[in-house]
């Protein structure tokens, strides 16, 4: 029995859609999970009833709402609203497909960099294009922070331009290193079971209990975690975007 | 991920394949840039329609639905204000009601007893009038009665007077002696 914890992240084109330069373009498995996701999202948003007293359904959709704009709010200021749509549809799709990715035998899109490095180049140059747009120079107000000495202000300048430019790639790498590692560990251990009972016959079934107490405890956290980082994602988001609302602060 | 295809396409361990990221064909699949073209392009085909279902259905339908509710309980937590603005001024105009009805029973009450006390004063007083012309007319009457009777006493005297001087003497007296001597002993 061999354990193969990467096959899971195996792009698999399903047919081909057509030719961009050099470059194959072709629907595969991560296509539809996107794919799936966005319909998941789009039924419980659109399905869901509009009544009074809310259904569960309409429940989990004006949650989910409500949710993410006190999250805006909250942390942006009620200018923020203006990016609902775009924080709304980056959290509920980055939260939905890595929930959907849980159920053995899908695809977890956000396990690949690509796709997360895609989505935090998205947020990066929102901010900075709004930003730009809406205060003009004054934006690089935030690498200037307040109160700091002149002697050292060249180093917090420097140190602030480079996290600026490298808040894509944290942003991008801790979804994606989140999902990737979670869904490792996951295999890894989900193996054990298999190659213990494959290979130990009758003491390895019982010897299995402990790989499997541990994979039952892995799938919460990863549930736990695939939550979590759609909204660590969303709340960056809105923190990054709140730079470009408010570049005083 | 208890997937179990064992028959991996040419696939090498994830701790190898991480160093050798980044060429084309096997290797480590989030560095395989070779399927990057076609996650790209079919990430922003499914994040634009999700965008666009998002901002033009989805949350104007959900966030309508949620101020229908917040106007509706707004509204009738208004109407309930209302209502009960209604029933507190309803309450003070009986009151003010009662209190008007029962200051003016107090104004009846007092004049009525006025009216009464009046009349009977007058009554009392046309009372007192005629018993004291009655009074007036008896003392009168006392008077003259009292004149008569002492104009009589001195007829009496005189009379008397002659009778016994006639009886003592048996000489007739002069009258005019005998009532002057009567008049000077009433006067005395």
């Amino acid at each position: 029995m061999k354990i193969d914890p990467i096959h899971q992240f195996n792009i698999e084109p399903l047919f081909t859609l057509g030719q961009i330069g050099n470059h194959t373009i072709a629907f595969t498995n991560s296509s539809l999970y996107m794919l799936i996701a966005v319909l998941v999202i789009a039924l419980l948003m659109l399905a869901s009833g509009r009544e009074l007293v809310p259904g569960r359904l309409q429940s989990v959709a004006e949650i989910s709402y409500e949710f993410v704009a006190s999250t805006i709010r909250s942390t942006a200021g009620a200018e923020g609203m203006k990016f609902f749509p775009l924080i709304f549809s980056l959290f509920m799709f980055i939260c939905v497909s890595n929930l959907i990715g849980i159920i053995p035998y899908t695809f977890t899109i956000s396990s690949h960099l690509i796709v997360t490095a895609a989505l935090a180049l998205l947020v990066f140059f929102t901010v900075l294009i709004y930003g730009v747009a809406k205060n003009g120079l004054k934006f690089f107000k935030i690498f200037v922070p307040h109160g700091v000495p002149g002697y050292i202000l060249p180093l917090v300048m420097f140190i602030e331009v480079l996290s600026f430019f490298l808040r894509p790639v944290s942003h991008s790498v801790r979804l994606f290193a989140n999902m990737l590692a979670g869904h490792i560990a996951l295999k890894v251990f989900a193996g054990f079971i298999a190659m213990l009972g494959f290979s130990l016959g009758a003491l390895g079934w019982v010897g299995g209990v402990l790989p499997l107490a541990l994979t039952i405890a892995l799938t919460s956290l990863e549930l736990l975690v695939a939550f979590l980082q759609a909204y660590v994602f969303a709340i960056l988001t809105c923190i990054y975007l709140n730079d470009a609302i408010h570049p005083g602060h | 991920m208890a997937e179990s295809h064992g028959e991996a396409k040419g696939q090498k361990a994830g701790a190898h394949t991480e160093a050798e990221g980044g060429h084309h064909g096997g290797g480590f699949p989030p560095f395989d840039s070779s399927t990057y073209a076609s996650q790209l392009v079919s990430l922003a085909i499914a994040f634009v329609a999700l965008y666009l279902i998002v901002s033009r259905i989805a949350l104007p339908r959900v966030g309508g639905t949620i101020d229908a509710r917040q106007n509706k309980i707004e509204g009738d937590l208004a109407e309930a204000q209302k209502l009960k603005d209604d029933s507190d001024a309803a309450l003070k105009a009986y009151e003010a009601d009662l209190a008007a009805a029962r200051s003016r029973a107090q104004a009846i009450g007092n004049e009525a007893r006025e009216k009464q006390n009046a009349a009977s004063e007058a009554e009392r007083k046309s009372l007192e009038d005629k018993l004291a012309a009655k009074l007036a007319e008896a003392e009168k009457q006392i008077a003259t009665t009292r004149t008569n009777a002492m104009s009589n006493v001195r007829g009496i005297a005189a009379d008397a007077a002659g009778a016994i001087v006639q009886r003592l003497t048996g000489v007739v007296p002069d009258a005019n002696a005998v009532n002057s001597a009567v008049d000077a002993s009433l006067k005395g």
